[in-house]
């Protein structure tokens, strides 16, 4: 017998990054008036779109794999603690030590406390979107501890004090003059400062990166990860990444601190050779990815000498505990399904407000902080389908966004909304009413001007802004086929 | 064979000339078309929105109208997907098993019209004559919910006198989305504009699809803007002769 303790939380409010300042649709509008953006995105989407394309088509066996992806994450979401509770085993049984945490603010203590232990003011990390969406480093700030990015696009980010617009590509909001102007400005201000002369030609910029980076790497005595995967039946953690840098980071520094999301553990090396297929393909386009590190514990001699695995729920188990919408814990983080959503094509990332944006961002987000915290994200689609086509692990967004706003709907939906729709839905199971109804329409055509209706009041007035509407024919279907056809 | 016409809520009050065009369509082809007067909206304005609830009832009514018929057909890719994706979940959502196993008759015997023509009917050139140069654009629930395929082009292939052109990013969403459209006109708005676009860019005279709610959203801008290629629905070719 087990006791019940509860529902789990949801991911806590003032702190970390899962919640935005304005809502979806606010935040959308301004991002739209951004040109520049909108030039940067639509360039990069359909770069990244067609690469994918290329290398999944290649792939014989691409809807089995897929299925297999699926399969896995959610065998080992029906048992997850179990999972843990092995993974832990085998960390421990590697020299790791590994520390629970139940939200954002236990996971940033902890984190804060075992570098404090070393005695360390700055750290270097690896891309992670975890300690992202806790908030680490704002968190490691507050206790005079400076994090420092080193993933390239992270640092473009950190170093214009911005926030990430993609789950993959962090600065895709940037072009090549905007980096040079930024590394040029800030990169002297927190240490090895930019050639004199550095100009946007990709090459020099990495060199400028590189040098910048190097000293960082080479001083630096802990480091903060997170990670795609962890392998549970040997404790092995993996990061898969493009620049060496997460190589560097996880292996030069004394001490190493991994942030880990639960749902990031696997059961065994099989399984994991199902994500190494599917990962690198769905997010940069490429057959392989150029560097996977993995690690198990620490070696004297080799790597680190102390490793700390944070496990993090963060509303994880709350989203777990939903069957509608626990699927979404299968995302491996690959970004595909923002590059081929026509709406994150036209907005970018910070329109979603949190650090997970685009289609899966939509249902992740609300679920982690809970639907009432995040209320407009679930309409922030056009239901295309899209994203669910190129899941690599098969999230059925489109069908989760209904589900989604159903509970929204449930927990706040605005009164006047409320009441139309429950008007159409009465008159709708009433046939005879319903056909009145449709003939009283005709009463719009009042309203048209030059063949077609061009202003309506709120709310249709969103539509007549930018499009006509067509006139109400003067008979509607069903009275004409009354008409030619016989009478009901 | 007994074919009931689904005709939809949105084809019934503002595009009637769909039904009438599929309708005449059918019985060309020697179909025994019924229209049954007490169907009224599949609810997926209701379930797109939130408002599963609401939905429910809606299901029960389309459950229980079409039942005993051999085929049903809509002019409509996205109330088909309604009925075939998301009435077996919102009959569920009842807790009524017999209006699950209802709604399941019902929905395995709904057709698309493209679907129809070409799997029921076993044929793509259905004898219609349409002189003029079209663009076709897949709407999103008949491309990834119905994965109509390349059927509605087919058919279009074999109109004589049809000069079919390729709509560029034809498979991107022109952005309606149902209330989408409303909630999020902005976005809505800037997609709608690179369809436009692109359907421009084809030199057609008519733009295409299956979804009388999707060319409203698109031929809404085309007229906005002045421009004097037409939206008609792909029943409406396949009707002319």
């Amino acid at each position: 017998m087990t006791a019940f303790l509860g529902m789990p939380a949801r991911a806590p409010r003032g702190v970390g990054q899962l919640r935005g300042d304005l809502p979806f649709p606010a935040a959308a509008r301004e991002a739209l008036g951004n040109a520049q953006l909108r030039s940067n995105l639509g360039r990069a989407t359909a770069t990244i779109r067609a690469k994918r394309a290329a290398v999944v088509d290649e792939v014989p066996d691409w809807a089995g794999l897929r299925a297999a992806g699926a399969a896995i994450k959610d065998a080992v979401l029906a048992d997850l603690g179990s999972h843990l509770i092995r993974l832990e085993e085998q960390v421990v049984a590697h020299g790791g030590r590994v520390h629970w945490a139940r939200d954002a603010n236990e996971a940033n203590r902890i984190v804060t406390d075992l570098v404090r232990a070393t005695g360390e003011r700055d750290v270097v990390k690896v891309k992670s979107m975890t300690t992202q969406e806790i908030g680490l480093n704002e968190a490691l700030a507050e206790a005079g501890i400076s994090a420092w990015e080193t993933d390239l696009a992270e640092l473009i980010v950190q170093l214009a004090d911005d926030r990430p617009s993609h789950i993959l590509v962090p600065a895709i909001h940037r072009n090549r003059t905007e980096i040079r102007d930024i590394f040029r400005r800030e990169m002297g201000r927190v240490g090895v400062p930019a050639p004199p002369h550095l100009s946007e030609d990709p090459h020099e910029l990495a060199e400028a990166a590189r040098l910048h980076l190097r000293a960082r790497f080479l001083t630096a005595r802990v480091a903060i990860s997170g990670a795609n995967f962890a392998v549970a039946e040997t404790g092995t953690l993996a990061v898969v990444e493009s620049e060496g840098n997460g190589r560097m980071c996880l292996t030069l520094p004394e001490t190493l601190i991994t942030v880990m999301g639960i749902e990031k553990v696997v059961p065994t090396w099989r399984d994991l050779e199902v994500y190494l297929q599917l990962l690198p393909r769905s997010s940069t386009g490429e057959r392989m990815n150029p560097y996977t590190s993995m690690w198990t514990g620490v070696h004297p001699g080799d790597g680190p000498l102390e490793f700390h695995l944070v496990l993090l729920d963060n509303g994880r188990s709350a989203t777990l505990a939903d069957p509608h919408g626990r699927a979404a814990l299968r995302c491996i983080r690959c970004s595909a399904c923002l590059n081929v959503c026509p709406v994150y094509e036209r907005v970018g990332g910070h329109a979603y407000g949190s650090v997970y944006p685009g289609p899966i961002g939509a249902v992740l987000s609300p679920q982690l902080t809970g639907a009432k915290d995040n209320p407009s994200l679930p309409f922030a689609s056009s239901l295309c389908g899209a994203c669910y086509d190129v899941c690599p692990v098969a999230i059925d967004i489109p069908t989760m966004l209904v589900h989604l706003r159903s509970e929204v709907v449930a927990a706040s939906g605005p009164k006047p909304e409320r009441a139309a729709m429950a008007g159409v839905s009465w008159v709708m199971r009433r046939p005879r009413l319903y056909t009145v109804a449709l003939r009283l329409s005709r009463v719009a055509r009042l309203f048209g001007r030059r063949g077609a209706i061009r202003r309506l009041p709120p709310p249709l007035s969103a539509w007549t802004r930018t499009r006509d509407l067509p006139l109400p024919p003067a008979e509607t279907f069903r009275d004409w086929w009354v008409r030619t056809h016989g009478s009901p | 064979m007994r074919v009931a016409l689904f005709i939809t809520c949105l084809v019934d009050a503002m595009y009637p000339r769909v039904g009438q065009a599929t309708v005449q369509l059918l019985e060309r082809l020697g179909y025994d078309v019924d229209v049954p007067l007490r169907q009224t909206c599949c609810g997926q304005m209701h379930t797109n929105t939130g408002y599963a609830d609401q939905a429910v009832p809606l299901v029960r009514q389309h459950a229980d109208v079409f039942a005993g018929y051999d085929a049903i057909v809509a002019p409509s890719a996205s109330c088909v997907g309604s009925v075939r994706h998301q009435h077996a979940a919102l009959a569920a959502r009842s807790g009524d098993d017999g209006l699950r196993r209802a709604a399941a008759a019902v929905a395995e015997r709904t057709y698309e019209l493209s679907e129809f023509l070409v799997n029921v009917h076993g044929s793509v050139d259905v004898g219609a004559y349409y002189p003029h140069r079209v663009t076709y654009h897949p709407t999103c629930h008949s491309l990834r919910l119905l994965r109509v395929g390349d059927r509605p082009l087919r058919l279009l292939h074999a109109v004589r006198g049809l000069d079919l052109v390729d709509l560029p990013d034809a498979d991107v969403c022109c952005g309606f989305g149902g209330t989408f459209a409303l909630k999020n006109a902005d976005v809505s708005a800037a997609m709608l504009a690179d369809k436009t676009a692109s359907v421009l860019s084809t030199g057609a005279a008519v733009c295409t699809a299956g979804d009388s709610s999707c060319l409203m959203h698109i031929g809404g801008g085309l007229s906005r803007d002045g421009a004097s290629v037409r939206t008609v629905h792909l029943a409406e070719i396949l009707a002319s002769t």
